[in-house]
């Protein structure tokens, strides 16, 4: 498997990233780099392996159902770039 | 050939109902609606770099019961993923939801539409987080982010595409929702945005087995407003056909107002949402042990209860479905029947004086205060004869109003029954005298006068003459 410009340019727009051509090449380059590099597990047989999506030996870690205070409105609003009433305000988003 | 006997409708919905924890799903904040803006919010909600999620015992749960009730199989491993998409009612650019080991799968309910039962097939149940919710401001120049929903616990149910028509759908979501509402997992309010649905439509020619390209349809606020979009999308798309267009796979948004739907012209790439695996989110084990502690948790569901309601109270089909249908109504029910054996009055009584009362004053059950206790004794009243159907009628109304219980309203309005001969034989007497013209017609053979003596004579009782008693004394005072 390897990677085409096209490719980097669809998961640089999934990511809303500006990339210059310059940019392009090089990522392309990079990210075909590391898949070459991953493809040396293809030399092992992992037919009877269960796919690993956690390395911690750690299950069922919960809380419960009980209320905490939340922050209140100033504070949730001091990293707000933009706000009004108590909301943050973006630029208008219309469906 | 008509539309409707060319093409048959295949429907799926995906439906989100907000479990009712007091909680959020991965932080503390209270899920309570109706907050001023952002006041339910946290570093966790607000999507603060550096936090972590910490699952709610109390969602899982629920999601776990619903999806039993669901008859789905309960996941012994199951996991959360990350949903990646940038829109501004979700601060962490992704939502937690999960992708490939859902809490439940393979489930069904069964529906009843025009007498007929359909087993509906369920394709999954999985849990997620909410959005916050977004407000557009006059002018249009910007829009307002409340995040109080955000992280508000979900499970997005999907059935299979096992939906024919906009009524069926329609049915779906009221036993879901009738489904949800016994198991005591969400406040399913609509309006409140607790119960959300989705659909995916298509339609084909009848013998095709191949299924048409379909079209998802949203912002479909009520149930009714579900069925009037499948109705419209579904005549849309045999229109395009017929005209040798093609339907196009897109998602449309039907406008209540304008009565049908729109294009929302979204871009297909933004469904790219690059599921995987949440690495702050440990792996969830669900044994046998916990599977059963859910499982016992779960009451008797409508179903159980309507098949008991027409073997073991022998109350029509049709009654015991409408009773059932609201596990509020059968409960109120199911307390009338503590202080009388008579099933079917209750459910004469529930089905036309309680539901005709809620639907024309646009109300519901819990905000009038007649209680199931009351009706029951009420009931009895009339069986001992110590009060009319008649003036049921008005111990009834006073018992939505006041709460009081029917005794107490006999007593202090003075209702009782006069079955009493003597006292009814002079009101009647009273009444013939006064009415020689009625009387009159009455013996030259018009029968209608008897109506007017009766009626009469119950007025002059204030309503409290033994109806039958009255017939029965007039008649014989007019043949004398």
């Amino acid at each position: 498997m390897s990677i085409t410009i096209k490719d980097v340019e669809h998961v640089a727009n999934l990511a809303r990233l500006e990339l210059s051509d310059e940019e392009k090449g090089k990522f392309t380059e990079q990210l075909n780099a590391i898949l070459k590099y991953a493809e040396k597990l293809n030399e092992l047989d992992t037919e009877q392996v269960e796919p690993t999506t956690h390395v911690l030996p750690i299950t069922n870690v919960m809380r419960d159902d009980t209320t905490r205070e939340s922050v209140g409105v100033e504070k949730a609003m001091l990293n707000a770039p933009d706000e009004e009433d108590g909301q943050f305000r973006v630029p208008a988003v219309l469906e | 050939m008509s539309q409707a006997t060319k093409y048959e409708t295949v429907v799926g919905l995906e439906v989100h109902v907000e479990l009712h924890t007091n909680s959020k799903i991965f932080c503390g904040c209270s899920t309570a609606f109706g907050a001023p803006p952002n006041t339910h919010t946290c570093p966790v909600c607000l999507g603060h770099p550096g936090v972590l999620p910490v699952l709610n015992r109390q969602a899982v749960e629920y999601a776990m019961k619903a999806a039993m009730a669901l008859n789905c199989e309960i996941a012994t491993e199951s996991k959360f993923d990350r949903k990646n998409y940038f829109y501004p009612d979700s601060p962490k650019a992704y939502q937690i939801s999960q992708y490939d080991k859902p809490i439940g799968e393979n489930g069904w309910i069964d529906i009843e539409v025009n007498g007929e039962t359909k087993r509906i097939g369920i394709t999954r149940l999985h849990l997620e987080e909410d959005a916050g919710k977004l407000t557009h401001v006059d002018g249009g120049y910007a829009s307002l982010v409340d995040l109080n929903r955000v992280g508000t616990p979900l499970v997005e149910i999907v059935s299979e595409p096992d939906i024919r028509t906009p009524e069926e759908a329609k049915a779906y979501l009221e036993k879901l929702k009738a489904i949800m509402l016994y198991c005591d997992v969400s406040d399913v309010k609509m309006e409140e945005g607790s119960l959300r649905c989705d659909a995916n439509i298509s339609i084909r020619p009848y013998g095709q087995e191949k299924f048409g390209t379909r079209t998802e349809l949203k912002n479909m606020n009520s149930f009714r407003g579900v069925q009037r979009g499948l109705e419209y999308e579904q005549w849309r798309q045999a229109e395009v056909l017929d005209s040798g267009g093609t339907v196009v796979q897109e998602t449309r948004r039907w406008d209540e107002a304008q009565g049908k739907t729109i294009s929302m012209r979204s871009k297909e790439e933004a469904h790219d949402y690059r599921y995987f695996p949440d690495p702050d989110l440990v792996r969830l084990f669900i044994d046998d042990e916990w599977k059963a502690r859910v499982l016992a948790s779960i009451p008797e569901l409508p179903d159980a209860r309507q098949a008991r309601y027409t073997s073991e109270l022998g109350l029509p089909s049709y009654d015991a479905g409408v009773i059932t249908s609201s596990k509020k109504l059968s409960d109120f029910f199911e307390e009338s029947l503590n202080y009388t054996k008579d099933a079917k009055a209750v459910a004469n009584w529930i089905m036309g004086d309680l539901l005709g009362y809620l639907n024309a004053n646009s109300l519901e059950l819990e905000d009038v205060k007649i209680t199931g206790q009351g009706l029951g004794e009420m009931i009895g009243l009339m069986e001992k004869g110590t009060i009319s159907s008649k003036i049921a009628k008005t111990v009834f109304k006073a018992m939505l109003e006041s709460g009081k219980l029917p005794q107490q309203i006999v007593e202090e309005q003075g209702l009782v029954q006069i079955s009493d001969e003597g006292a009814i034989l002079a009101i009647v007497d009273k009444v013939v005298e006064a009415n020689p013209q009625s009387v009159e017609d009455y013996k030259a053979g018009k029968d209608k006068a008897i109506g007017f003596l009766v009626g009469q004579v119950m007025k002059e009782s204030r309503g409290k003459a033994n109806p039958a008693l009255v017939n029965k004394l007039l008649l014989d005072r007019l043949s004398r």
